[in-house]
């Protein structure tokens, strides 16, 4: 390795996805450091609504075996907490939750439908308006924000470092192979490297070559002041996702998303609307007893979605990548692992990826997004 | 051409435009947003004029939007009779009514929303309002924003029981609700605000206790300083405040010290009135986009202007106290922003004065630090500075997490402000995050500040370098049941996903592929 401020691994991205990998790469002992262009965190993995309850994903049992143990093993507080709730206010709805309810049993998450007694007694801050439920019971929630910073301080208990405000301007490739990244200091130098930079993941990637078909949008969440708290804070349903926090605050979001066209250097801002009063009235729908409890404020964050939805975990060369398109938070601590897998063994040792390579997406159409209207319509940015 | 295909979960199309509209919305019914107004009425506009005052008594209880300190009378219960109160105490207001402008009190601005970076899918410029029942949108050709000043509040021992104020909540209370309930007043602070707050309460029938000045000297104008001399109340330079006493009602009695240590004497009041600064209130300005400024001599975060009321936001304007405080004529600033709006709406471009050379302000940064160093000084780490969260100096420095989470890990307990600090300049939003600071219920009024200048004294860097936490609707708190929506397009309900309405997301992953797809697929493509 020519530049000693370089490292064998580097990570460019400080959000889940790169932090998880990086956290893992550093047990394995390898020398990593993660580059982000800001904050750790501060893009979609600190404003995500901290659900961990992905039934669909080849990393369903790795997430679910790991959570519980986190705290543990990064010697910091996620705030997980199993279980989950989910509540119908309508008939189409219902039938929606009790196929999800049959999906997590078949995949291994013991799951069944509670009527309104039970939900009554467990949620007590709904109302009659709900007509049934399911209870989920090995699914979960973890607060987003303390857990990026946990990654981010064990890694570097681990010896790992991070650099933020390092935006990565390229990857620097001799003879095929990329040898290090550019930034506004220069040259940092690896033998390999993880693309884990979100919507910019696409911008990087296509500079040496690599075209991963992303497209990223604008998605919001409210939150309210502290509730009565509930045994199982992860209720949600009515057509929103989201959690009552340790300390009590409501947090949910759901509904439309706004397509962006994000340049290589980030959004330029993160802009709320005026959906947070559809927001709020679905929210109150599910906690119907509750109309005086306040909503103290909103946000937004970008996330990016592969055309199928589903993630991309590959690797090409020395240079590793992920997209978990737009579910990445709860499943971080298993795509960490599978990243530090590919990176140091070429293969995942615990689940079969093959059908999240990017290889599936050979000869999709240079207009897939027009095709989906997944596109900007704003003329300002 | 055939037209685009637009994504039937995404936002587009699906905000509705705003069943109420007007030529212009004046924000804030003060000195400078009544004179915006009817000179905009005047001009021929349509224009419409929203006050949040009288706030309810539940919201003052909150010490929002300013800083009440459970002073107020049972009087604020009743808010039509407060309505009348409001409107009696200001003369302009009628004046307004008269040039037809429709003016709304008791009303909130908790939003405003229009299409820039990151968002196109506003249907039109509008500005959420709000009152105790119900949220509704009002469509803008152009904005005023006069929203005037907040209450700066520094923590003290005691800082946090019922009779510790904002010189502003003092001043609402006193002369716009007539419903203050306290009769001798501490007042923090020598400047104009402090001096005017001492006048101000003398007049009201009441006594000032005394007033405290960390610094040497009286920071204010030497002629009002000796008119509050003139009534025999004492200007304690070089003191600071160590603690507030008292029982169930809240304040009984005060100790203050030398800044430099010495003696210290305990004085009798039930108010203690923080009149030591005030700050621009910029939530919309901020909500909006709108770029900010740091500019000590106007208060600190500012709107950007590009003359004396225009933003590079075109049809947004500031005035009065918002746009930056300092010794303007608030009410011809607030004509000069009807003005630029009339011309706005006709199409018609405008110079707008370049921004005034305003005779300069306090240095407000170095005289919130200041204060802050003293109080500091005197205090000890187990001061509560966050209220809602219950987050004490130590706390904050120390990086902790919440009580309620138990106590940190041993690798946890080494992390502090310096952990931070090495990996980058502070950030405010990453001590909210993890100590939860400003997370709570007054939406930070309470000490949004004075967490930056404890981070920027405990880190040794200025206090105009920590970035603002920013604002985001709804900037006041509202109950689910007033902010919920009302008039939901039936295409918004219909499109409504739990997330993106990508079936193929959530088809498990053994199935992928697999003759069970089609079975997944007719599960997952009816709205979720
Ligand atoms: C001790 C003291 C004495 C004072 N004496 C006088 C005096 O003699 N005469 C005088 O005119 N003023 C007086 N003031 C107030 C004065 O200093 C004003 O701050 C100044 O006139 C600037 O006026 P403004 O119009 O910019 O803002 P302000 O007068 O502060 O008016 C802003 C208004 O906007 C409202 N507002 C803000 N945000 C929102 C929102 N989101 N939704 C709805 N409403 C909102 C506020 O509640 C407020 O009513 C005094 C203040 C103090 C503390
Ligand atoms: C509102 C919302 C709610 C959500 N809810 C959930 C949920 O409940 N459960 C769930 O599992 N998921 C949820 N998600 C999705 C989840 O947040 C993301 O999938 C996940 O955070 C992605 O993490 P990441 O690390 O891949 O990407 P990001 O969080 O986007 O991180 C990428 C990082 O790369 C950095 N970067 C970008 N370009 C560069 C560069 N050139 N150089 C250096 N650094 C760069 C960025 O600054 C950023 O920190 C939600 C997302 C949103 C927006």
């Amino acid at each position: 390795m020519s530049n000693p401020k370089g490292a064998t691994v580097i990570v460019v991205g400080g959000g889940v996805s790169g932090l998880s990998a990086a956290w893992w790469l550093a047990r394995s002992g390898v020398d990593v450091l993660v580059l982000d262009k800001g904050i750790v965190g501060w893009e979609a993995s600190g404003r995500n609504g901290g659900g961990a309850s992905h039934y669909q994903s080849p990393l369903f049992a790795e997430e679910q075996r790991l959570w519980p143990l986190m705290d543990e093993m990064l010697g910091y507080t996620t705030e997980y907490q199993r279980g989950k709730i989910v509540l119908a206010t309508t008939e189409g709805q219902l039938k929606h939750y009790k196929y999800v309810a049959q999906m997590f049993t078949e995949q291994g998450s013991p799951s069944h439908e509670i009527d309104r007694q039970e939900i009554r007694e467990r949620v007590p801050m709904s109302g009659d308006n709900i007509l049934g439920g399911v209870h989920l019971t090995i699914a979960g929630q973890a607060n987003p924000q303390r857990t990026v910073q946990g990654y981010a301080w064990a890694i570097q208990d681990l010896g790992g470092r991070i650099l933020q405000h390092t935006p990565v301007l390229r990857l620097v490739s001799e003879g095929g192979k990329v040898v290090g990244v550019e930034t506004r200091d220069g040259i940092l130098n690896c033998d390999s490297v993880v693309v884990a930079a979100g919507p910019q993941s696409a911008s990087l990637l296509a500079g040496i070559g690599i075209d991963l078909p992303i497209a990223a949008a604008r998605a919001e969440m409210i939150v309210t002041e502290p509730a009565p708290m509930m045994a199982i804070g992860a209720v949600d349903g009515n057509g929103l996702y989201g959690r009552q926090t340790k300390r009590g605050n409501l947090a949910y979001g759901g509904g439309p998303h706004e397509w962006l066209d994000v340049g290589p250097s980030g959004p330029s801002a993160r802009p709320g609307s005026p959906l947070i009063r559809n927001l709020t009235k679905r929210l109150y729908g599910l906690f119907a007893k509750a109309p005086s409890l306040r909503v103290i404020r909103s946000w937004a964050g970008v996330i990016e979605n592969t055309p199928d939805g589903r993630p991309v975990i590959d690797r090409i060369d020395n240079v590793t990548f992920v997209t978990m398109s737009s579910v990445g938070f709860g499943l971080s601590p298993a795509s960490g692992h599978a990243v530090r897998d590919l990176v140091m063994d070429g293969k995942c040792s615990f689940a079969d990826l093959e059908k999240l390579s990017l290889k599936r997406f050979d000869g999709l159409d240079k207009d897939w997004r027009e095709q989906k209207g997944w596109v900007s319509r704003s003329e300002t940015l | 051409m055939t037209s685009p295909t637009i994504d039937r979960f995404s936002i587009t199309g699906k905000l509705p435009h705003a069943k109420q509209k007007a030529d212009i919305v004046v924000v804030g019914a003060g000195q400078a947003g009544v004179a915006a107004a009817v000179a905009a009425a005047k001009g021929g506009a349509s224009v419409l004029l929203v006050d949040e005052n009288p706030v309810s008594a539940s919201l003052m209880g909150l010490d929002t939007p300013l800083y009440f300190g459970g002073r107020m009378t049972r009087a604020v219960d009743n808010k039509a009779r407060m309505i009348e109160q409001v409107f009696a105490s200001d003369p302009q207001l009628e004046e307004a009514f008269e040039a037809g402008v429709e003016v709304s009190l008791g009303v909130y601005a908790w939003g405003a929303f229009q299409n820039g970076p990151g968002m196109a899918a506003m249907p039109e410029a509008a500005i959420g309002l709000a009152d105790e029942e119900r949220s509704w949108m009002v469509a803008y050709k152009q904005l005023i924003l006069a929203t005037g000043s907040r209450d700066l509040s520094l923590s003290f021992q005691g800082w946090d029981q019922p009779g510790v104020m904002g010189a502003n909540g003092l001043h609402a209370l006193i002369k716009r609700y007539d419903a203050f309930a306290g009769n001798e007043v501490l007042i923090l602070g020598s400047g104009d605000l402090a001096l005017n707050t001492a006048l101000m309460v003398v007049e009201a029938g009441l006594k000032v206790a005394a007033l405290i000045e960390v610094r040497d000297t009286v920071q204010g104008d030497i002629g009002l300083a000796d008119k509050v001399r003139g009534h025999g109340i004492e200007i304690l330079t070089g003191h600071v405040i160590v603690s507030a006493k008292g029982g169930a009602d809240g304040v009984e009695q005060a100790t203050v010290v030398p800044v430099g240590g010495g003696d210290s004497r305990t004085l009798v009041c039930d108010t203690v009135c923080q009149a030591i600064g005030v700050v621009p209130a910029i939530e919309l300005f901020n909500v909006l986009g709108g770029k900010l400024a740091v500019r000590s001599d106007l208060g600190g975060h500012v709107p950007q202007r590009t003359g004396a009321v225009s933003t590079a936001l075109a049809n947004v304007l500031v005035t009065g106290d918002c746009a930056g405080l300092g010794s303007l004529d608030a009410a011809a600033h607030g004509r000069a922003a009807a003005a630029l709006a009339l011309a706005g709406i006709a199409g018609q471009a405008m110079a707008d004065e370049p921004v005034a050379a305003q005779a300069p302000g306090l240095d407000a940064h170095a005289y919130h630090t200041d204060w802050m160093a003293a109080l500091l000084k005197v205090g000890d780490d187990s001061i509560v500075v966050c209220q809602c969260e219950e987050v004490t100096r130590g706390d904050l420095t120390a990086v902790r997490q919440p009580r309620y989470l138990g106590a940190p890990s041993d690798v946890a307990a080494k992390r502090d402000i310096n952990s931070l600090a090495a990996d980058g300049p502070l950030n405010q939003d990453q001590f909210k995050r993890l100590t939860r600071a400003c997370m709570g219920q007054c939406q930070a009024r309470r000490c949004r500040e004075q967490v930056a200048l404890i981070l920027a004294q405990s880190s040794g860097v200025d206090v105009s370098k920590v970035p603002l936490a920013g604002y985001r609707a709804p900037v006041r708190p509202l109950p689910m049941s007033v902010l919920a929506a009302d008039d939901e397009p039936a295409a918004l309900t219909a499109d409504w996903d739990v997330w993106f309405g990508i079936p193929t997301q959530w088809i498990p992953y053994q199935d992928i592929g697999s003759d069970r797809e089609p079975y997944h697929i007719a599960n997952l493509t009816d709205t979720i």
